[in-house]
């Protein structure tokens, strides 16, 4: 059993899909969903614990060894990405049938947990498999399920962000694919590590050079990196609260991991860094995005759309330490994805709770709900301070990482401007505080109560994980940069 | 009393951060919630005042809490600067507490219980910066502090209440996040190590440059120390009640920024590092500037309060230019004014505040004849100008002389001047105030009014306060003795 845990991560949520339409009743199907997910994380645990101790894991799927079938492979850095996708998905589920009843019809509440699932296969697929070819299949899964799931949303601007998503998704997904062929031209082989022994003998040619650059192009559109960012702000603020929340906390950081597994396990960092000018391309992209995203965060008057614009940011501190291709920098990138896992599921689940009492999250509707949702709000601005980077929270040792390892690259400005970019934070975040607890209710208005526990339990789960990981950081940082290492080290 | 030290250490901190969850609890008992703030108050300065004998002993104190990375720790010891500060804002956060009572009632302010809770939470950090071990520790309680101050400051809810919230927030987190954690981050990386050492911890051949860069960033980024250009959060804190200007604002805060730039000065560059920096020159005339500029602008100030705010702004400046001064007298006249300032401005604050609570004045020139409605009250006043001016009878006088010392020491003539200059000024600004009470007449009511005072509790917090002024006049020994002891130390403080 334990040996099959590889196949296990993906084939679990996989098959718990369809097995959803046996059981039809929405509360069942929840129960089933929110279990299928629980199993996944505890596999997820599993995995990484032994990855840790004993190393690398090779699964050969159906027996067939390596590089002729497929293979799954895990080590600390999908060990640890899978980690994240599991423990956010199974949190967010506990809040998703009370969120749903309010945004979504009766009817299709099977429907939603079927592609929710679905979607999820998708993302653990992509991080567990060694295989090039495998990783578009699950990333066509989970695109897919990801549109539907977008479509779903309140109202009919759902659809418009849905399908605005569908074109850029299908064409960064085409780049990916058109990468891989070219990868597969050259090599023969479509094994990530025989992909990564067979690439250095042919890296001099000019078609290598094209499949990275079409790959990586790709990666970027999924990752939503400024400027191919545009499909992301509409997608998170018209989809299903859940969605969001779930989305927010994963999807891009599956992205991030694809770059990250290519550039430096596949390809290499003397070929990404030094034959391409990926350092000042990355760079210069990830400040821009962190200053750009955040400025536009703070004229956004929907609260789902100053978060959103706010990832946008937040994946350029990921791109800035990625682009130092140091031990230091890529650890404080993989810290920041488990830590904005953490602020951005808290945020938009909360945001969750808001409109499933108030019907909007526009920012004038914040007007006196500190009064009226004492549990929610002080969420909201805990989440939010860790956004901002205080001291005690995840936000700061991300921060603090990335800072240290811009220093210790001799980036002094880079430094500099990474700490004024968090002060663009303080701006939105208190926009909200203001209005939440400085303004009156509007006259006239109805009073709303406090979110339901369903919600109010996983929202606080989210966020004493943002303080318990600010304070006790030795799990996440020693992962990261274990994970890290490893991609320094050794090829996968 | 059988806890040890380390506890009684713990204690401080933890003590007033435990206490809002009594305050909150009796939130409808009025008398049983002060009464935990009180109690409290009491038992903190008692456990500071036991460190403090403990130290005399020849104790030493470390406290390791957690680990938060790799060789970044929450630690807390326990050295003579740290020893000052926390005595004093223990001692004044019982005072300010009485204070509070009387005048929170007597103002029938609203939302009492949130204003407890966060004084509560702010002196606790206070103590957490007073007695933390390295940069680290101090900056998250740095942190903490300007956090739980904000409800403070925005008490009243009003639209005013929220602009000056929104200054004060926006310069004290831009300048902690974007320059204060910046230079934290690049010691961390040079140094190697952030904790507080005699003589600095920057290896010997580190570039004088980088580091003078890095001092800059010290100097702008305490923005708690109110340096110009980021003094503004000062003033525009004012729209907070009374009590809460007295004690953040003369005491806690504004203390935590000094007290922050004093330590780094000494204990993380070291005196001797820090005459040779090719920006301390420059850092020093800037604090000089502030002072003067300060001291101009306060005079004309026409609101009491903001009047008062200005002159904290130059006071300030003072225990910078100690600091920056690179000497040992330096040092001490700085660390002595932290105390002196702190027991005069605390005490005009209070003066202020009863002046509004009584008879609804809060302008300088409405106070004509005041001093015979209100006799306790502004002679109280009249002493305390006193002590921020820096003559006899009141304790500023030898902070000031040291400070004049230093600047001689280190043949920094321009600073003597602007010292010399300031306290004309001060004198300029602040006994006009004493003689519009006593010499002129109330021009509105010419007949004998009575005496109204404020009531009592504020009067009790105003007579300790202005006999702790006295007191340190007459007795400032214990006081020299812990700021002489502050750069040769080795047996009092840190253990290693």
């Amino acid at each position: 059993m334990l040996a099959h845990l590889p196949i296990l991560q993906v084939i679990v949520p996989l098959m718990a899909a369809p097995a959803c339409l046996i059981l039809r009743r929405p509360q069942l199907v929840w129960m089933f969903t929110l279990l299928a997910s629980a199993l996944a994380f505890i596999i997820s645990i599993l995995l990484l614990q032994q990855v840790m101790q004993t190393g690398t894991i090779s699964y050969e799927l159906g027996g067939w060894s390596p590089p002729w079938g497929i293979e799954y492979r895990i080590d600390k850095l999908n060990a640890f990405i899978a980690l994240i996708i599991s423990g956010v998905s199974t949190v967010v589920l506990l809040a998703a049938q009370t969120s749903i009843e309010k945004e979504i019809p009766q009817d299709k509440h099977t429907l939603f947990y079927i592609l929710y699932l679905l979607s999820l296969t998708g993302m653990l697929g992509i991080v567990t498999t060694g295989d090039a070819f495998n990783v578009f299949v699950f990333l066509e899964i989970s695109s897919l399920s990801a549109y539907s799931l977008i479509a779903l949303g309140r109202d009919r601007r759902a659809l418009w962000a849905s399908f605005q998503y569908l074109i850029m998704g299908t064409i960064g997904a085409t780049f990916i694919l058109i990468g891989i062929g070219l990868m597969y031209q050259m090599t023969g082989t479509l094994n990530m590590a025989d992909l990564a022994t067979r690439l250095p003998e042919v890296a001099e040619t000019r078609t290598v050079t094209t499949a990275y650059v079409f790959f990586i192009v790709g990666v970027c559109l999924k990752l939503a990196l400024f400027p191919l960012h545009l499909w992301l702000p509409n997608a998170y603020a018209h989809a299903p609260s859940i969605v969001t929340a779930f989305f927010a906390a994963t999807s891009t950081k599956v992205a991030a991991y694809l770059l990250i597994r290519f550039t430096f396990s596949i390809f290499g960092v003397s070929f990404s860094f030094t034959t391409l000018p990926m350092e000042t391309l990355f760079l210069g992209l990830g400040l821009l995005g962190i200053f750009v995203a955040s400025t536009v965060a703070i004229y956004q008057d929907n609260i789902k759309h100053v978060f959103a614009y706010s990832s946008v940011a937040q994946i350029g501190y990921m791109i800035v330490g990625f682009s130092m291709s140091t031990n230091a920098g890529l650890s404080a990138m993989l810290l920041h994805v488990f830590n904005h896992a953490l602020m951005k599921g808290a945020l938009f689940l909360a945001l969750g709770a808001v409109l499933y009492r108030v019907g909007s999250t526009q920012l004038r509707d914040f007007q006196g709900l500190g009064r009226q949702m004492p549990l929610t709000m002080p969420a909201i601005v805990l989440a939010g301070l860790s956004l901002i980077g205080v001291p005690l929270t995840v936000g700061f040792v991300s921060k603090w990482y990335l800072v240290v390892a811009a220093i210790e690259k001799g980036w002094w400005p880079v430094a500099g401007l990474v700490l004024l970019a968090s002060l663009l934070a303080v701006v939105y975040v208190w926009r909200i505080v203001e209005t939440a607890y400085f303004k009156a209710p509007v006259v006239g208005k109805e009073l709303v109560q406090e979110a339901p526990m369903t919600f109010l339990i996983p929202v606080w789960i989210l966020v004493s994980a943002n303080v318990y990981f600010g304070i006790d950081t030795r799990i996440s940082v020693d992962i990261a940069t274990a994970a890290a290492q490893s991609l320094f080290g050794v090829v996968p | 009393m059988n806890l040890s030290l380390a506890t009684l250490l713990q204690l401080c901190v933890l003590l007033p951060i435990f206490a809002t969850l009594g305050i909150v609890a009796l939130r409808r008992h009025q008398n049983l919630r002060e009464a935990v703030s009180i109690g409290t108050s009491v038992l903190v300065f008692y456990a500071v005042v036991s460190i403090y004998l403990g130290l005399q002993g020849g104790a030493t104190i470390d406290v390791n809490w957690l680990q938060i990375l790799p060789g970044l720790s929450l630690s807390f010891s326990v050295e003579p600067l740290g020893m000052i500060f926390s005595l004093i804002a223990s001692f004044l956060w019982f005072v300010t507490i009485v204070y509070a009572i009387g005048y929170m009632r007597g103002h029938n302010e609203d939302h009492q219980t949130r204003f407890y809770c966060c004084f509560a939470i702010a002196i606790g950090s206070v103590m957490g910066v007073a007695f933390a071990d390295n940069l680290f520790t101090l900056f998250i309680f740095y942190e903490i502090l300007t956090l739980s101050t904000y409800p403070l400051v925005t008490h009243a809810g009003t639209e005013a209440a929220k602009k000056g919230g929104r200054v004060y927030l926006g310069i004290l987190l831009t300048t902690s996040i974007g320059f204060f954690l910046f230079a934290i981050l690049g010691t961390w990386v040079i140094a190697g190590t952030l904790d507080f050492t005699q003589g600095g911890v920057f290896p010997a051949g580190a570039n004088t440059a980088v580091l003078g860069f890095i001092l800059v960033l010290f100097i702008f980024g305490i923005g708690k120390a109110a340096i110009m250009p980021f003094h503004r959060w000062l003033p525009a804190a004012m729209v907070a009640p009374t009590p809460v200007s007295a004690l953040l604002h003369a005491v806690a805060v504004v203390k935590a920024g000094v007290f922050t730039v004093m330590k780094v000065c000494v204990l993380i560059f070291g005196i001797d590092l820090l005459s040779v920096l090719p920006t301390t020159q420059s850092l020093l005339y800037l604090a000089g500037a502030t002072v003067l500029l300060a001291s101009v602008i306060a005079m004309r100030q026409d609101n009491l309060k903001a009047r008062l705010a200005y002159s904290t702004v130059g006071q300030l400046g003072y225990i910078t230019i100690g600091a920056l001064l690179a000497s040992s007298m330096g040092v001490v006249g700085g660390s002595m004014h932290i105390a002196m300032h702190a027991f005069g401005k605390i005490t005009l604050f209070f003066c202020a505040g009863a002046i509004l609570v009584a008879v609804h004045k809060s302008k300088v020139s409405q106070l004509d004849g005041l001093g015979r409605r209100m006799p306790i009250t502004m002679t109280a006043f009249f002493i305390a100008s006193l002590g921020i001016i820096g003559i006899p009878p009141a304790g500023g006088t030898w902070s000031k002389w040291y400070l004049l010392m230093g600047t001689m020491d280190t043949q920094q003539w321009i600073i003597l001047v602007i010292l010399l200059i300031s306290s004309l000024l001060n004198i300029a600004y602040l006994l006009p105030i004493s003689m519009r009470a006593f010499l002129f007449k109330d021009p509105t009511s010419n007949a004998a009014v009575g005496i109204k005072e404020a009531p009592l509790p504020c009067l009790i917090a105003i007579g300790i306060t202005t006999v702790g002024c006295i007191a340190l006049f007459i007795y400032p020994q214990p006081l020299y003795e812990l700021a002489s002891s502050i750069l040769q130390t080795s047996s009092i403080a840190h253990g290693q």
